[in-house]
């Protein structure tokens, strides 16, 4: 609980810090903008939550969220059959990627940097210009206006809802997180360690490919580079989330709320009206901020 | 191998043999356990215990021979359950969802309360009055408690009961009064007509439970016999080593005993003093602040800034792998690793001093391993340690701080550490020793003991005696004395 203290904190100060600057984003309006694009950033984030909690890490997830974005706005809207079944061979690869990575003890971080060159390549041959339409169905659920409370916060607590109660509540995610604590126990207990990261990742490759039908819902077309920052966001936002990239401790909720900060962290600083040249320094400022003030709560703990 | 004992029997092996390319870790093995036995399973680092259990429990299949679980198919089935020295648990989950981890039936809806039910009704019952709660991270919980986590695992209730457990090193993290539990619930599994098979290094435990006792060496089962064959002496002349119960005073000892009062070379917070080319031992139950004391003392001694290339102090580890081991480094790297700052040239390493070092210390504290250049984790536990010791005597640090160093290690190893120990001692060295081990703090020139964090009793000399360390460890109401 304590863990996931720090990432709530930050995520209250940055909003009163905007509520403070801009006071019309006091709204049902304001905050379905302000929280809009962090959607399809929450679900990336808790796919690579997937990925970093059996040890691993996802140098591919921008490029893939992209592929899934080109495939989503090029072919599904005018052949679902087609785009359905790219989709779901999506995830079979990266579950195939996952098996091959525990069978050849690859490095991760090797087989994902060269996998994104490979999505890359495939959301260039499926959309070579941006361009695309969202599925109306698609555009009609990520734009939907319900009472009180604004599709964006609705769509996080389902989010992250969803993968507590996967990742966290259920047998099947204890035997991923057994996998990133301790492999060698999990095989001795006669389990596959193969088999068991084949469905981590496609567990992570189903998160992304929401991600990625998520992202088209709300822009309506798609690009090859459209989410190419997706990597690095996903990466902030399970450490900001009180993750660590070793040992299986990850927490979805806290990945949830670390992809909400940082697309709270653009906003504040538009409303600053810091020039955008300034704007990724800064974000990287606000990052390195909070990772701060976890490692002293951290500190405080120990000594408790 | 059909006679009625057999086909009662849990596990038998009919001639087993295992081998690792040239080395055979397991040589021709006839054994069986049957319901109700306790086996007591002794030999020194390398003698093919680990080997033995690992085929027991399926890990590995034999190179020749079978191994049968009469009315089974396989382990599982069998109901064979370990736990190992090097863990078994996954220290990012719960207790209750480590139980997931070994048992396949917890799935669906409610299997975290059936889970619960399991682990903690274990648990009450091995370690009564236990503190341990279903819904804590392994990683928040001490070593002990791990270590009773780990227990309980193996004997809970389960799809397929448990009728072996094999039990490597099981006390080793515990102290005593927790392990008598643990040996009072061995003798009512048993009782029930459940098997274990015990692996301990303390002899007393063995004798304790184990109806039977199999010695092995050099892969080989030499001796099997029930427990009441064998004395103490004997087993240990079994095993091969002798245990040499005298020892001398180290000269530091004998200059006080002649009246030196010079000055100490150091002194902790918690009081705990020594002079130059003493051993002082730390004792008391595991986890009175020892470990901590140690620590901190070290820590003072030594800069978070930049490495020394004369350290004032050099640190053994107890816990190797969380401590010690660069698990992908070879056995000369690791062992450099410490004297690293004097072994370089415009900033670049001696090779050629490096590998000088590390042929020296093999020598000299008897690592056994063909080539120095092999990764560290192919030696076995005791040989580790082995090498852990030689990278911080590779120093010229004048104190070596010692974190209980020698848990789970043979009797072999460890006479020939305290042989290194004194002679280095004679040399000048002073050592700070923490030591969950009646028999290692015997060897230590001065003893504090420790309780509740703070020093509850100093003893010198002759003073160090069982009696007086238990009774200081334990002291009710009056202050010491």
């Amino acid at each position: 609980m304590i863990r996931l203290a720090l990432p709530v904190i930050s995520l209250v100060v940055l909003i009163c810090a905007v509520f403070w600057l801009q006071p019309r984003a006091m709204s049902y309006v304001g905050l379905n903008l302000l929280f809009n694009l962090a959607v399809p950033i929450a679900l990336a984030t808790v796919a690579q939550m997937v990925i970093i909690m059996v040890g691993d890490i996802d140098l591919s997830m921008g490029a893939f969220v992209s592929l899934i974005a080109c495939i989503t706005a090029a072919i599904l809207p005018g052949n679902p059959a087609l785009g359905a079944v790219m989709l779901l061979g999506c995830i079979a690869a990266y579950a195939a990627l996952g098996a091959l990575i525990e069978a050849r003890q690859l490095p991760a971080i090797v087989v994902t940097l060269g996998m994104s060159f490979v999505w890359g390549g495939a959301a260039v041959l499926i959309l070579p210009s941006p361009g695309g339409t969202a599925p109306g169905w698609l555009t009609a659920v990520m734009k939907a206006k319900p009472p009180l409370v604004p599709m964006a916060i609705i769509a996080s607590i389902i989010i992250a809802a969803v993968a507590h109660l996967v990742v966290m509540r259920s047998a099947f995610g204890v035997r991923l997180r057994a996998l990133g604590g301790n492999a060698r126990a999990v095989s001795r207990a006669g389990r596959s360690t193969i088999a068991l990261r084949a469905w981590a990742y496609a567990l992570a490759g189903v998160f992304a490919v929401a991600a990625g039908m998520a992202l088209v819902g709300l822009t309506t077309s798609g690009d090859a580079n459209i989410a190419l920052r997706y990597t690095l966001l996903s990466i902030a936002g399970v450490i900001l989330g009180g993750g660590e990239f070793t040992g299986g401790r990850v927490s979805p909720i806290g990945a949830v709320i670390g992809a909400l900060t940082l697309t709270l962290a653009g906003s504040f600083l538009s409303f600053l009206r810091l020039s955008p040249d300034w704007q990724i320094g800064a974000q990287g400022a606000i990052l390195i901020l909070v990772l701060a003030a976890r490692l002293v709560v951290r500190q405080a703990e120990k000594r408790a | 191998m059909t006679t009625g004992n057999d086909r009662a029997a849990v596990v038998v092996l009919d001639g087993a043999s295992k081998s690792f390319g040239a080395l055979k870790a397991l040589d021709r093995v006839d054994l069986s356990v049957g319901p109700g036995e306790c086996l007591g399973l002794v030999g020194h680092n390398g003698a093919g215990k680990s080997t033995l259990v690992n085929l027991i429990t399926g890990l590995f299949a034999p190179t020749e021979g079978g191994v049968s679980y009469p009315g089974a198919a396989d382990h599982r089935a069998a109901g064979i359950r370990s736990i190992s020295q090097e863990g078994t648990l996954c220290p990012n989950l719960t207790v209750l969802e480590n139980l997931q981890v070994t048992q396949r039936d917890l799935t669906g809806w409610g299997w975290r309360g059936a889970a619960a039910g399991r682990v903690m009704a274990a648990l009450d019952a091995i370690f009564p009055g236990h503190r341990i709660r279903a819904h804590t991270l392994v990683i928040d919980m001490t070593l002990a408690e791990q270590q009773m986590v780990e227990i309980a695992i193996g004997f809970a209730e389960g799809a397929t009961p448990a009728r072996l457990v094999v039990l490597d090193e099981p006390t080793s993290s515990l102290d005593a009064s927790i392990a008598a539990q643990l040996m009072t619930h061995i003798r009512r599994f048993c009782a029930g007509g459940g098997a274990v098979i015990f692996i301990s290094h303390m002899l007393g435990e063995i004798f304790d439970v184990a109806t039977r006792i199999v010695v092995m060496r050099d892969g080989r089962s030499i001796a099997d016999r029930p427990a009441g064959d064998f004395t103490r002496q004997g087993l240990v002349d079994a095993m091969g080593h002798v245990a040499d119960d005298d020892h001398q005073p180290s000269p530091a000892a004998l200059a006080r005993a002649l009246g030196d009062k010079s000055s100490h070379i150091l002194r902790t917070p918690e009081g705990v003093e020594a002079r130059r080319g003493e051993i002082v031992g730390l004792a008391g139950l595991a986890g009175h602040g020892q470990a901590e004391a140690l620590a901190r003392f070290y820590l003072s001694r030594s800069s978070d800034w930049r490495g020394a290339s004369d350290p004032q102090a050099v640190f053994v580890a107890g816990d190797r792998k969380r401590d010690g081991v660069m698990p992908v480094w070879s056995i000369r790297r690791n062992l450099t690793l410490a004297a690293l700052d004097r072994l370089t040239r415009w900033g670049l390493i001696d090779h050629a001093a490096e590998a000088r070092i590390g042929s020296e210390w093999q020598k000299r504290i008897g690592i056994r391993t063909p080539d120095m250049g092999n990764p560290i984790l192919s030696l076995s536990g005791g040989n580790q340690q082995k090498a852990l010791f030689a990278r911080a005597l590779a120093t010229q640090a004048p104190v070596v701080v010692m974190d209980d160093p020698m848990r789970g290690v043979d009797i072999g190893t460890k006479t020939e550490v305290y042989d290194m120990i004194r002679h280095e001692a004679a040399n000048g060295r002073t050592f700070l020793w923490y030591s969950t081990e009646m028999d290692e703090i015997r060897n230590c020139d001065r003893v504090f003991v420790f309780r509740d964090g703070a020093i509850s009793a100093e003893l010198e000399g002759v003073q160090i005696t069982e009696e007086a360390i238990l009774a200081a460890s334990f002291e009710f109401g009056d202050s010491a004395a």
